[in-house]
């Protein structure tokens, strides 16, 4: 069966798919529908959805919501696929070098991931961040630092299990080098949990952006979904619509991802479908 | 050797292994300390609008800051090992002080909140796996990877503007009505009303967490070898599913509670700052204001030791509970 027929079996993960092209969408033509900057005072301020010619309302200070959420939406898909990349990278390289060499590496690289785990990691990306200065680096920094050990353990895993393996002996026979074994002939063959793992992580990396820019850590010459709801709080009592609807955009988001990886896993993994 | 003592063994070696994550952690925390941009003397200077060269060295040279920096790690660590964390400039206050102050709020918070998840993730898992692929099952997956989607402020928000604002049935922020002086169990009863939102807003993503592998941890359960023994010796499915199959399911439910404390403190700054509760991620929140990096992460510090402290904990119940792990 091609990828396509396995993915499509489940019907939640093209839901997913169906909500996660729409946010693409959105996020690309962001600029078309909304020209102007997000930030800038479109109208009279807290009208509610409908109102003064305001989809979802505007803020206290009269910003469009529904324009900072298209914007934001860029933000959110920006940070979360390059945050995930940069962890994915990191955890491929330090988890690669683990499994497949052992020994004090393996022991040296896992002492180094097990006290990444056992740190906070939200609260170590909010300490990142605020050390950094709040900019759109820092936040990618933050967000791959406390993100990578989970892939580093499972590259591991995978790199254990295939190293001994007949086809990576053969290699060896044969005189290829060390980089060469793993980049063209171990790497190619954990793909595909690795992508399940990255797609999984892109939604949580959406989600501690959110956090961050709700606590007043986002870039601040940037809108995002979290800066949207962190800035509408205080005026919860009278204007319930500037902090529900980014929320709603995050939620849909995340959710869409996750089920995107869950399709992914199944599509890619179908033996594991099977078994249970 | 006894078995008593092989534990008393196994609680010590994991003590001594926890030991190196506590002093990477302390010299991680010391070098955040030194890439900020800005020490002490300056965010005092600051302050004072206008500092004069030699008042700023004078200050430099009163914490320790004109000192080679291996001179000031270990200045750091023996501070830290005598439980002074650092002075907070902001609150003119011993950081070690503060933070133990708003240590008992969170702890509240955190205990009420893995009660609440780890419970009803229990009860939830069991539904659906009792029910497999019902609605009963389909409803529960649904809700579990709804949760598990939205971000912690959010739902505390919306909790606040359904259940403070229009329903008026919790209060929208804090511990307890300082102004009514409530004593004795009054006073209970007060802190018990204001806990129940954040709680509930707390514990909503872990009860995923724990709903979905409660779940696993049944299915996987059911298809044991001793489950068709138990079967075969005529057992009803009741007695197989509480007696025999619940107890081994719990086990990775317990672990999982365990190493999640850390997320735990992660959501508790968010959900803190949401409904002011005056723990220690409200006192995070507050320090992230001010630029109060000492404090930050003197927060940091505690909150990583609680992590290391509390995985050592469950691994030693976890060896009560399941006799099969190695101890000796």
């Amino acid at each position: 069966m091609s990828f396509w027929q396995l993915y499509r079996r489940n019907t939640s993960a093209v839901i997913g798919l169906v909500i996660l092209i729409s946010v693409f969408v959105i996020a690309a033509c962001a600029s078309l529908i909304f020209p102007e900057d997000p930030f800038r005072l479109a109208g009279k301020p807290m009208s509610g959805p409908g109102l003064n010619g305001f989809l979802l309302g505007s803020d206290t200070l009269g910003r469009d919501v529904a324009a900072g959420i298209a914007h934001g939406a860029r933000t959110s898909l920006m940070i979360g696929g390059l945050a995930t990349a940069v962890a994915v990278f990191i955890g491929a390289v330090l988890g690669g070098l683990a499994g497949y060499y052992g020994g004090w590496i393996d022991d040296i690289l896992m002492r180094v991931t097990e006290m990444f785990q056992t740190i906070p990691s939200f609260l170590f990306a909010i300490l990142l961040v605020a050390i950094m200065k709040p900019s759109i680096q820092s936040i990618i920094i933050a967000i791959s630092v406390v993100s990578w050990p989970a892939v580093a353990r499972l590259v591991r895993g995978e790199f254990i299990s295939l190293r001994n393996r007949e086809f990576v002996q053969a290699c060896h026979i044969v005189g290829m080098g060390d980089i060469r074994i793993m980049m063209a002939e171990i790497l190619p063959n954990c793909l595909s949990p690795i992508i399940v793992a990255g797609s999984l992580m892109v939604a949580t990396a959406i989600l501690i952006e959110s956090g961050l820019s709700f606590l007043g850590l986002g870039d601040p010459n940037i809108i995002s979904w979290g800066f949207q709801i962190g800035a509408g709080r205080t005026v919860l009592r009278s204007a319930w619509w500037v902090c529900t609807f980014p929320g709603v955009a995050i939620l849909l988001t995340v959710l869409a991802i996750n089920l995107v990886g869950e399709g992914l896993n199944d599509a890619l993994n179908p033996r594991l479908r099977e078994r249970t | 050797m006894n078995h008593s003592a092989k534990r008393v063994r196994y609680v010590l070696k994991r003590l001594l292994q926890s030991i190196p994550v506590v002093i990477a952690i302390l010299v991680v925390n010391f070098f955040l300390l030194h890439l900020a941009e800005g020490d002490a003397a300056d965010v005092l200077a600051g302050e004072a609008g206008s500092a004069t060269p030699e008042y700023m060295a004078q200050l430099r040279s009163k914490f320790g800051l004109d000192k080679p920096l291996p001179v000031q790690l270990a200045i750091y660590l023996k501070n830290v090992l005598s439980l002074d964390l650092g002075y907070s400039f902001r609150h003119d206050m011993p950081v070690a002080k503060l933070v133990f102050d708003r240590f008992i709020p969170t702890l509240l918070l955190m205990v009420s909140t893995i009660l609440l998840a780890v419970g009803f993730g229990v009860v939830l898992g069991l539904l659906a796996a009792s029910g497999l692929n019902t609605w009963r099952d389909n409803l529960i997956s649904i809700f579990a990877l709804i949760t598990y989607a939205t971000p912690l402020f959010w739902v505390g928000l919306m909790m606040i503007v359904v259940f403070s604002l229009k329903l008026h049935w919790f209060p929208t922020s804090g511990m307890e009505n300082v102004a009514m002086f409530y004593e004795g169990w009054d006073r209970v009863k007060d802190i018990a009303h204001h806990l129940v939102m954040p709680t509930i807003t707390l514990s909503l993503f872990y009860l995923a967490l724990y709903t979905r592998l409660m779940r696993a941890s049944m299915l996987e359960q059911a298809g044991m070898d001793y489950v068709v023994t138990a079967r075969a010796k005529g057992l009803t499915e009741r007695r197989i599913v509480f007696v025999h199959i619940l107890r081994n399911a719990l086990l990775p439910v317990v672990t999982m509670a365990g190493v999640q404390v850390g997320a735990l403190i992660g959501g508790s700054v968010i959900v803190e700052s949401v409904f002011a509760w005056p723990g220690l991620g409200m006192l995070a929140f507050e320090a992230l204001f001010a630029r109060d990096l000492n404090l930050l992460l003197g927060i940091f510090l505690l909150s990583a030791l609680l992590v290391v402290a509390i995985n050592l904990i469950v691994d030693i119940i976890y060896s009560f509970l399941d006799p099969r792990i190695e101890v000796s």
